[in-house]
Parts: C-alpha cells; sequence; structure tokens
C-alpha cells in the first residue's frame, strides 16, 4: 500500500503534478462555487475556449517559454471576459448569444494561429487537454500567487459577492456597485482559468469549474462550507486523478475529470439512496 | 488592483452622502416625477411628502405602477423627470431606504441561512473587504427578534413558510438600520394569520419611528390599519385619510370596472379589488 503510494513520488514530475492539481483544484472549486450558484456553466466553458488565441500567440512568440504563454492566456482571458460583458450590456443581443460569438471566434483563432506550426498535433493537443506533467517550478509559483490572489479578493470581497449572487435588487438598494463587483468576479474566474489550464486544459476546463462546486452543492446548505468541501472534492479528484493516470497509463487531464464526475455521481446516488430509506422507514411507520 | 481602488471609492461616496441627513425636512419628498416610457406614462407628475414615523398605504388597480415608485424611489429604477429626495438630499448616497420586492425573486434554494439574509442588509454598514463584527450579530439578531424569527435563525431559507420569508426580508431591513421601509405587497399569498403577524410587526417599527410605505391589494386592510392612504393609477388620484380617499367616485376613476364595492353593516363601504397581479393570491372573492 505504501509502496503504491510513493513509488510515483519519487519522479519529480509528479510530486509537482500532485502539487499543482491539489492547488488548482482548490482555486477553481472555490470560484467554481459561483458559477454553480449564478448559472455561468456556459461562461466559464466559454472562457476557457477564448484563451486558445492568447495560449498560440505566447506559445508562438516566446517558443515554448511559459511566462509569456501565461502572460498572452491571462490577456486574453480578461479581455474575453470583458468583452463578453460589454456586448451583453450594451446591445439587444442575450448575454448566451454574446458568449456564443466571443467564445465560437476566439477558439477559431487559436486553431487557426496554432495550425501554422510545425507541431500542430501535439501542441494542439497540449492546450486543449492540459499538460500536468509538464508542470515546472515557475509554473507552480504563477498558481501560488495568482491562485492565492483569487482566494484573497473572494475572501476580502466575500459578504459583497454573496449579495450580488442571491439578490441583484437588494445589492442596488444598498448602492454597491454591483457592475464593477460583477466585472471583477468575471475577471476573477478568468485568472483561476488560466492557472489552471496546464493542468486539465481547454476543453475539460469546465469540469474541474463545475463538477466538484455541484458535489459540494448537494451536501451543504452553507456557501462557506460548499466552498470548503468543493475546494477539498477538487483537490482529492485531483490527486485520485493522477494516480490512476500513473498506474493505468490514462490521459492525466481526462482522469482527474473522472474522478471529479465519479465522486458527483457517488454523492447523489448516496444521497437518494438515504432520502429513499427515510421514506420507506416514514411510510413503514404508517399503517 | 485599480478595480479594488475604484470600489472604496465607490464606497467613500456612499458614507460621506450618506451623513447628510437634514433635520426638520421630510424623510421623502417626491416632487414632479414621471418616468416616461416610449408607449406612454408609466407614472405621471406625482408629489407627495412622508414624515418620519408615518404609515401610508399605496394603493392603485395592477399596472398602476406602485412597484414602479417604489423602485424609483429606492433607486433600482431611473426616472424621466422629476425629483426624490430623502431628508432633502439626493437618495443615490442613502443606505437608510430599504426596498423589500413583492415575494423577492431570489433562489430559495441558495446555500444561505436566514441570519446570513439578514445581515446581508448591514452589508453597506459593514463596509468593503471586512467581516460582520459582533456588533453587527447583535444587530442582526435583534431585527430577528422584533420579527419573532430568532429560532429559525440557524435555518435555511427555503424551510421557511411564505410568512416567514416575508418576515425575514423586514427583519434585513431592519438589520440595514432604514429609516424608510417600501414594502412592496407584503400581505399577498399571506393566510390571515400572517397577515396580522406583518401588521404586529408593523405597530412596532411605528414604534421605533420608521417610517412605512406599504403597497397594498387590499382597500379593506388600507382603510381600517393606515392612517394616510395614497390612491395611484400613474397618477395620484388621492392622498390623505381613507375615508377622504375612499370615495365611490374616485375610486370608480381610478379602478374602472375592475372594482367591487360592498355595503357593510357599519355603514363605510367594504371594497375590494378583484383583479390580480398574479395566480398565487389568496383570495376571498368566488366569482375568480
Amino acid at each position: 500500500m505504501i509502496q503504491f503510494i510513493v513509488e510515483p513520488l519519487q519522479y519529480a514530475f509528479m510530486t509537482r503534478g500532485l502539487l499543482a492539481a491539489v492547488l488548482v483544484g482548490i482555486v477553481c472549486a472555490v470560484v467554481g462555487t459561483y458559477i454553480v450558484l449564478r448559472g455561468m456553466a456556459f461562461f466559464g466553458d466559454a472562457l476557457a475556449h477564448a484563451i486558445l488565441p492568447g495560449m498560440a500567440v505566447g506559445y508562438l512568440a516566446g517558443g515554448g517559454a511559459n511566462p509569456s504563454l501565461f502572460w498572452w492566456a491571462l490577456g486574453t482571458a480578461v479581455l474575453s471576459a470583458l468583452g463578453i460583458g460589454v456586448i451583453s450590456r450594451n446591445t439587444r443581443i442575450r448575454e448566451d448569444t454574446a458568449i456564443g460569438i466571443i467564445f465560437a471566434g476566439m477558439f477559431a483563432l487559436g486553431i487557426a494561429l496554432i495550425s501554422t506550426t510545425n507541431n500542430y498535433a501535439v501542441d494542439l493537443t497540449h492546450f486543449l487537454f492540459g499538460n500536468i506533467l509538464g508542470v515546472r517550478i515557475q509554473d507552480l509559483t504563477y498558481i501560488v500567487v495568482f491562485g492565492g490572489l483569487v482566494l484573497l479578493i473572494i475572501g476580502l470581497l466575500y459578504k459583497e459577492f454573496m449579495v450580488i449572487s442571491f439578490d441583484s435588487v437588494l445589492a442596488t438598494t444598498l448602492r454597491l456597485p454591483t457592475r464593477l463587483l460583477h466585472y471583477l468576479l468575471l475577471v476573477l474566474i478568468a485568472i483561476s482559468i488560466v492557472v489552471a489550464i496546464q493542468t486539465v486544459g481547454v476543453a475539460l476546463m469546465l469540469a474541474i469549474l463545475v463538477t466538484p462546486a455541484a458535489t459540494a452543492y448537494l451536501l451543504t446548505k452553507r456557501l462557506l462550507v460548499m466552498m470548503a468541501l468543493a475546494a477539498l472534492i477538487a483537490s482529492l479528484s485531483g490527486v485520485v486523478g493522477l494516480y490512476a493516470s500513473y498506474y493505468l497509463g490514462l490521459a492525466s487531464g481526462a482522469a482527474i475529470v473522472l474522478a471529479c464526475t465519479l465522486i458527483f455521481f457517488l454523492v447523489w446516488g448516496l444521497l437518494s439512496l438515504r432520502q429513499r430509506m427515510v421514506i420507506t422507514r416514514l411510510s413503514g411507520t404508517q399503517p | 488592483m485599480t478595480l479594488l481602488n475604484e470600489l472604496q471609492k465607490t464606497e467613500n461616496l456612499v458614507r460621506r452622502h450618506h451623513s447628510a441627513h437634514q433635520t426638520g425636512t421630510p424623510i421623502l419628498k417626491v416632487s414632479n416625477l414621471s418616468l416616461r416610457y416610449e408607449t406612454g406614462f408609466a407614472l405621471e407628475d406625482i408629489s407627495f411628502e412622508l414624515h418620519t414615523g408615518e404609515r401610508l398605504a399605496v394603493v392603485g388597480p395592477n399596472g398602476a405602477g406602485k412597484s414602479t415608485l417604489f423602485k424609483i424611489i429606492s433607486g433600482v429604477t431611473r426616472q424621466t423627470s422629476g425629483q426624490v429626495q430623502v431628508f432633502g438630499a439626493d437618495p443615490d448616497g442613502h443606505i437608510c431606504i430599504a426596498y423589500v420586492p413583492q415575494r423577492s425573486q431570489v433562489d430559495w434554494n441558495f446555500p444561505v441561512r436566514v441570519k446570513e439574509v439578514v445581515m446581508m442588509g448591514r452589508t453597506g454598514k459593514i463596509g468593503l473587504f471586512r467581516w460582520p463584527r459582533r456588533l453587527d450579530w447583535e444587530r442582526a439578531y435583534e431585527a430577528l427578534k422584533v420579527v419573532r424569527l430568532e429560532d429559525l435563525a440557524d435555518r435555511q431559507i427555503s424551510e421557511l413558510s411564505g410568512g416567514q420569508q416575508q418576515r425575514m426580508f423586514i427583519a434585513q431591513a431592519l438589520a440595514q438600520e432604514a429609516e424608510l421601509i417600501l414594502l412592496d405587497e407584503p400581505l399577498s399569498g399571506l393566510d390571515t394569520r400572517s397577515q396580522e403577524e406583518i401588521f404586529e410587526i408593523m405597530d412596532r417599527l411605528q414604534e421605533q419611528n420608521v417610517t412605512l410605505m406599504v403597497a397594498l391589494h387590499d382597500l379593506k386592510l388600507a382603510a381600517e390599519r393606515f392612517d394616510r392612504v395614497l390612491l395611484l393609477n400613474r397618477r395620484i388620484l388621492g392622498l390623505g385619510e381613507p375615508t377622504e380617499v375612499f370615495e365611490t367616485q374616485t375610486l370608480l376613476r381610478a379602478y374602472g370596472g375592475q372594482l367591487r364595492l360592498l355595503e357593510t353593516s357599519d355603514g363605510l363601504l367594504a371594497l375590494e379589488d378583484t383583479c390580480c397581479d398574479d395566480g398565487d393570491h389568496f383570495h376571498s372573492h368566488p366569482e375568480r
């Protein structure tokens, strides 16, 4: 058993990968709580895809050096998030349509840019599905700094984000800067996605944002507990996923997401089972 | 971090404005207020004053603009012309007005407890970047006691009944330390007992000098339980004591064919509004 756990850890890339998976899981799950409660899943998915051209430009410009890739991705993500916000606010177009337009356009631009490289297929795969075993010390630093920043801001504005998510009319009558807070939340989601991009990649990003938070939603009726549970579930999924990837030879990003999904169905199944048992017991006592 | 600076600036602005209470002025002064859409007026030339501790019922048929008026006063909607003044100042800087919308359209499954919803009223008072302190929790519990919900403070909000939900939002307004509370149809959908509880709370608020403006459906309750009523149908059709305002001719002008007039034993006309805002009202008239 100990052998089972320790064996992968002798590889430095596995340790770094595990650390990245846990940290990214915590940040994304906490931010994901707002995505689940505010019904922003489509926005999250779109934003993850919209980063692709930024990554492509960063990759082409930096020759694979990660610092430039990170900054380009971050810039693209923040711009796309704000762009979606501005378009849906200032035109008659509905928000989900605005998201669709930006999403598809940016994704296509990313693929077009990557298709100019010689190593098209391999590079695209890394961007789409992540490359967690390629995480370097420097990447971990970025994850800690920016993930920490996201968590810090959420901690500082916890009650404000709760009000705008729960009751926007109240937020207005309390004279909270609702629009500013909304955009800030979009930016926080964007930063979290960029931080997580190497772990699960563009295509599977949505799962790490939404699934642990949704699982936690089933388990609690308190926001703070929901955030904590989501973070726990996400980091656990990261660890389980990476071990599965190591021993079963699965793609790491996919394994992590599958672990999230499995935990969701496990929790959901157990809860429904318990509910059914309670109903049976209740109906059993009544003649 | 410029976004955060921006937030702090807005916050400071609100605080500065809020301190600018002028004594001796009416708590609320509405002058020549209009809201015009492309299709016509939603509200036209509304003027009235409200003094501290008053309790005003706002009645009128559906689409009369009761909710719209409340939304403008509380700053959710903007008027096209005219003025709203709170304590003689622009309401933009004021957080002493609370607006309790008609059975709030919030997500009742949101992971939040009763006391946390009440605490939301204090968001502005606590200030940006801070968490509630002990004083804030004390205020929230005091508010919960006023509406008799202290025993349910730790419940998730979906576990409350309709009347309890309404009371929770009144507690939120109290926690906000609002001096003017706008209640939009607080009685709709409630049974008689729950309605009585709300009236009891209103009495208690009045004792504490809280000014109340209450939109109502039930003209009989408005006549019996309020000193002053405002009859609205886009314009003000009557304002004053119920007996003055609820004259058959004025009411017919406001409601047209939508009204039923009944003779009661003490000679006063008991009046009912025979239409409904939505389907979930508790209603006594048999013809619906």
